[in-house]
């Protein structure tokens, strides 16, 4: 089974489970959309309006950007992999 | 946009505080930005602070951002010391440590967002905020003064 690694701030909405794995999972869209479909809270924070991944989400596989893969969330994926679910932080004073 | 009402407290060790000042007072005229981790079990405390590089394209005056890359680190590092990834905090160069509509806009629930003002080159404040997410505004967390961890 394919891990995913909820990042901190989110896990109130995964009942603080830091991950979740995945059965059956062929590709990083489809396991993302098997975890928002457990957790309803969690989907706003990470799939948009149209089913795509949030701008201000980054997924990694690993160490990889996803959005840098050549199949992008399409990529299939193999039991051994984690994929990480990173927010944007940034801010500033204006 | 920010309310003044502090709902929940949050302890700084000393050493910590000092991490977040310094790094502060370095970045000036530069936002500076980094990780806080600690525990929750008695409340929340702070007991490390990891400054990390302020990737922001552009001005970095008035704009502080975190590269993915060194979030993954922050969440690894975390579970590797066994401590909580509790918050974030960065500078407002000659600006107060008030929230900014930005900051709101970006905000992650459960976070402590603990933002330090800096003038001339000297710390003169330093305040935490939490997204209140039902009312879409921050609150401000009262920060206890810094303990002295062994």
């Amino acid at each position: 089974m394919a891990t995913i690694i909820i990042p901190t701030p989110l896990r109130k909405f995964t009942g603080n489970q830091s991950t979740f794995k995945v059965n059956d999972a062929g590709t990083i869209s489809e396991a993302i959309h098997s975890l928002t479909d457990q957790y309803t809270d969690l989907k706003k924070h990470v799939i948009d309006e149209e089913g795509k991944i949030r701008s201000f989400v980054r997924l990694y596989l690993g160490d990889e950007d996803v959005s840098a893969l050549d199949q992008k969330a399409e990529t299939r994926i193999k039991e051994s992999d984690v994929i990480s679910i990173v927010p944007a932080i940034a801010g500033g004073k204006i | 946009m920010s309310t003044h009402i502090k709902t929940s407290t949050l302890q700084l060790s000393a050493s910590g505080l000092e991490v977040v000042r310094k790094d502060a007072v370095k970045a000036y005229p530069d936002e500076c930005c980094g990780f806080l981790f600690g525990t929750e079990t008695e409340g929340r405390k702070i007991t490390l602070a990891v400054p990390v590089t302020n990737h922001k394209d552009g001005d970095k005056r008035r704009r502080f951002e975190i590269h993915p890359q060194d979030y993954l680190r922050a969440e690894r590092l975390a579970a590797e010391i066994g401590l909580d990834l509790l918050g974030v905090y960065h500078s407002h160069p000659e600006h107060p440590a008030l929230p900014s509509l930005t900051d709101l806009e970006m905000a992650l629930p459960y976070f402590s967002y603990v933002i330090v003002s800096v003038k001339s080159g000297k710390v003169v404040d330093e305040r935490s905020w939490k997204l209140n997410e039902s009312l879409g505004l921050f609150e401000e967390e009262f920060i206890m003064q810094p303990i002295h961890l062994s």
